[in-house]
């Protein structure tokens, strides 16, 4: 008989549940060895509580009544749960708090993709420790874990969220704007360059904002971007620079691709963002940021920043990795 | 270090035009134009894969090829795929339009009594989108060619294609009521190889930009 599971959702079998099984456990070593406590939450939650000040971050894609007839929701990250957790569980608590985490979150997809429906996600949160050392020490961890999975190709992409709406704050046209990052979040040049166009600014303004989101490479592309435009883009890039200046001192630089084009599409981030990719994978392995507004959407108010990876999605990088390695071993 | 780019470009109205772009940018094409039945073609700089138009998203979003070449239309159709599109190169001009047959106000006659307007067209979320968003409904109805045969025996009350001449159209007594959009080609990349591989992408895209 052949009865069937849902869509974007799978049995996992043995012989590759056993591969996962030590993928998890290197990523979850990793994250205990530099001080990250694990914690589990439910995996539904009070759905009112989950969208708490931004639904749109929340991302909730499954509901269910219980039997009181009160909305449950399957969650479709651990950031948000986490920030709930620390709202209830530790005020007053003394700082930073460090929490990891290896759970299953779910979301609406489309399948065929490498995206799935019930997905597994490895992650770190470090709460109450501000930029810029926090946000160092939470790329550190993610370059360990990446280690730790045998990706040592793999690179991390770093932006700030603030960035973008910055320069068109200081270009007057924030209130403009939504249409030009709306292009910039889909990543369509092409309609960055026709809204840009419509946004009444100068010629010379226009220029930087059609060039920033170009700009990726090493830390150089932050000077490039002072060079295109000095002051105003001010606060973001000294925020990066500040960042770069601790990556440095950890020896990570060549693990970073600095991107000033990089958007996130959840509505919570700040400061730094980031995203995982490794040359054998077409789509993201997972990604991350500061999010110090988001904790006080539930209480106090605390910086914030933690990453997510894929570990479906880590798993086949591994095996593509392992494929293209030539006969015999290591890089 | 690593190995070369992968370009998929599309056999379809588009191919011509590409090769002589491609040309432009000092990428040997002679093999693309001589042997039809190669789908891949190794090259020093670029390695090139022809594909069929609609397919070319499929192969950027997964990473198979790092960048493509295909219509707007195509990105239009297929807009939930996430592929970042980098330039407009300006040729394979057309128009997504909306037509009825010609001189026949029985489209909107019907539409009033009825409620709904049929469109044949072989772009059904291209045409749901549009009579969505202008708050209109409509029955759209997929077909896989001929578009220009649905009105005329009576499948559909319009349609919704690609005109760039206009001349399809008018040798089957249909003329344009609405513009949806107007497209071209369009360089696409694949969202990690952007990342990964910008200083071999960049100047490539340039130069495919600008010939």
């Amino acid at each position: 008989m052949n009865y069937p599971i849902p869509p974007g959702t799978r049995d996992i079998l043995p012989d590759e549940m056993k591969e996962l099984r030590a993928l998890s456990t290197a990523l979850l070593e990793t994250f205990l060895r530099f001080g990250y406590g694990e914690v589990w939450t439910p995996t539904m939650e009070f759905e009112n509580v989950l969208i708490q000040g931004d639904e749109r971050a929340a991302g909730v894609s499954y509901r269910l009544f219980d039997e009181h007839g009160q909305v449950l929701a399957l969650r479709s990250d651990m950031t948000i749960p986490i920030a709930r957790l620390v709202a209830t569980r530790y005020e007053g608590a003394d700082l930073p708090l460090r929490f990891c985490y290896l759970s299953h979150a779910y979301r609406s997809v489309r399948p065929q993709r490498g995206q799935q429906r019930e997905f597994l996600q490895a992650g770190i949160e470090l709460i109450g420790a501000p930029a810029p050392q926090g946000t160092v020490e939470v790329i550190e961890v993610l370059c360990a874990a990446l280690d730790a999975a045998g990706l040592p190709r793999a690179r991390v992409g770093l932006g700030d969220a603030g960035l973008y709406s910055g320069l068109l704050e200081g270009f007057g046209a924030r209130d403009r704007g939504a249409p030009v990052m709306q292009a910039l979040e889909r990543h369509d040049m092409v309609e960055l360059e026709r809204s840009v166009g419509e946004l009444g600014v100068s010629a010379s303004e226009q220029e930087v904002l059609l060039a920033v989101p170009t700009l990726r490479g090493g830390r150089e592309v932050i000077d490039r971007a002072v060079e295109l435009d000095g002051d105003r883009v001010g606060a973001a890039v000294a925020r990066l620079r500040e960042v770069a200046d601790g990556i440095a001192e950890r020896g990570l630089l060549d693990r970073v691709i600095f991107d000033l084009g990089l958007v996130r599409e959840l509505g919570y981030y700040t400061g730094a963002v980031f995203e995982v990719y490794d040359p054998a994978l077409g789509h993201v392995l997972g990604g991350g940021g500061r999010y110090d507004e988001l904790l006080g959407r539930f209480g106090g108010s605390l910086p914030a920043c933690g990453f997510g990876l894929f570990v479906e999605r880590m798993h086949v990088a591994q095996a593509e990795e392992e494929r293209r390695m030539p006969e015999g071993g290591a890089q | 270090m690593s190995e070369p780019l992968r370009l998929a470009i599309s056999r379809g109205t588009l191919f011509e035009e590409t090769l002589d772009r491609l040309d432009a940018c000092g990428i040997d094409t002679s093999a693309m134009r001589s042997d039809s039945r190669a789908l891949l073609f190794p090259g020093e700089q670029v390695t090139v894969v022809t594909l069929r138009p609609s397919d070319i998203p499929t192969y950027v979003e997964a990473g198979a090829a790092d960048l493509g070449i295909t219509g707007k239309d195509v990105l239009m159709e297929q807009r939930e795929r996430v592929v970042y599109e980098l330039v407009d190169l300006a040729y394979g001009r057309c128009e997504m339009v909306v037509a009825t047959r010609a001189g026949n106000r029985f489209a909107e006659e019907l539409e009033r009594r009825l409620g709904a307007i049929r469109i044949a067209t072989k772009y059904p979320n291209v045409a749901t989108a549009h009579f969505e968003q202008s708050g209109r409904q409509a029955e759209v109805i997929e077909v896989k060619g001929s578009v220009e045969l649905a009105p005329i025996v009576g499948l559909s009350d319009a349609i919704v294609d690609l005109t760039a001449t206009g001349r399809t159209l008018r040798e089957n007594d249909l003329e344009v009521r609405e513009l949806i959009a107007e497209c071209s080609a369009r360089l696409i990349a694949n969202r990690v190889a952007h990342k990964l591989r910008g200083p071999e992408i960049d100047p490539l895209v340039e130069r495919l930009g600008a010939a």
